[in-house]
């Protein structure tokens, strides 16, 4: 018995049978629209998952207006005329909205343009360094520098240490 | 110059992020408190039954356009927060000589009526409301919930829960003041 329920056990819904209407089209835009509009008193419910009993009144009021030939535009602004967009729990866009809609595609072009520009800065800065050629003096003191150096030391991976201490060759060779 | 101040800008944003952060912990706020879009605009157009066995009639939209302010209360007999603002209702109708209305909220007759027998009648006149629709174009969203509404049938503030001495004494009382001048 106890197997039974779990196995046939379904999520508990809030919509109670006594509100569900005959015309199946009607009920599926009651239960969609449902889910669009906030239920006061729990707040972050809709009405259609809220067990409260003003949500059910308002369920039971939405199915009244689309029965009598609202559209479902027209069940929100009714509500929205007596609650506020505060009913709604997508925000309309409008300009006191601008900043919620808006506002984090905003500070993401922000903060992509401030990536950008420390980029396209980094490479500059490369490729200044690139092209600076070497005065006349530095090239003089560069060819000393390298008929100085003994072969060994070219190496590229020569220990600097090693070479520092035995410059004819290498300690543990 | 311009380069400089460009290391304002975290601040600047640090103190606009804290100041939305500082009024969402403001104490005196309530997150539930939602702002009425009635306020100033004409009361829903409804015709309320009197609630037998309470000895007062019930009321319209243009009972509310006669020229007096009206306190409309809605409230309900298995609402506990009703109950203890009901000494408050029940003095600024009697001591103030402030027209209180009532919309009794999705109750049984029978319940509402012992309720104020027992607890005194500040009401003078109360609407049965049993569905609740009208309540809902008024814009209640639970019980209790105070209109103000002035002499031409306007809502002119909502009290969202209880009504207590400090919401009368800085709200209440001087805005009804103001409306009858």
């Amino acid at each position: 018995m106890f197997l039974c329920l779990i196995i046939f056990a379904f999520p508990t819904l809030a919509v109670e049978p006594d509100e569900v209407l005959s015309d199946p089209l009607l009920e599926a835009r009651a239960r969609e629209l449902s889910k669009e509009i906030r239920c006061l008193v729990c707040q972050n419910e809709s009405i259609d998952s809220s067990n409260a009993q003003l949500a059910k009144d308002l369920r039971l009021l939405v199915r009244e207006r689309l029965v009598g030939g609202d559209s479902d535009q027209q069940v929100l602004d009714y509500l929205v005329a007596r609650y506020g967009d505060f009913v709604l729990l997508r925000p309309p866009v409008k300009p006191a909205t601008y900043i919620l809609w808006f506002g984090p595609a905003v500070v993401f072009v922000l903060g992509a343009l401030a990536v950008a520009s420390y980029f396209v800065r980094l490479k500059r800065r490369a490729d200044n360094d690139v092209q600076t050629p070497l005065s006349a003096q530095e090239k003089l003191r560069l060819g000393q520098i390298l008929a100085d150096t003994p072969q060994e030391e070219t190496a590229v991976d020569a220990p600097q240490t090693a070479t520092r201490t035995a410059p004819s060759g290498r300690l543990d060779s | 110059m311009a380069r400089k101040l460009i290391f304002f800008l975290p601040i600047a944003v640090f103190v606009i992020i804290g100041g939305y952060f500082f009024w969402g912990l403001d104490p005196e706020r309530n997150p539930s408190d939602i702002p009425s879009v009635m306020i100033d605009k004409d009361v829903p157009v409804f015709d309320l039954p009197r609630l037998n066995g309470s000895g007062v009639v019930g009321f319209d939209n243009e009972d509310l356009k006669q020229g007096t302010v009206t306190l409309v209360n809605a409230f309900a007999s298995w609402c506990l927060p009703c109950l203890a603002e009901h000494p408050i209702l029940t003095e600024l109708a009697k001591r103030n000589g402030i027209r209180l209305y009532g919309i009794n909220y999705k109750d049984k007759p029978d319940d509402a009526a012992a309720w104020l027998r027992e607890h005194g009648n500040p009401y003078a006149r109360i609407g049965a409301d049993s569905s609740g629709r009208v309540s809902i174009d008024w814009g209640v969203y639970g019980v209790p919930e105070t209109y103000i509404v002035d002499g031409e049938g306007r809502i002119r503030y909502r009290h969202i829960g209880p009504i207590d001495t400090a919401a009368v004494e800085e709200i209440i009382l001087p805005l009804i003041n103001e409306l009858n001048k």
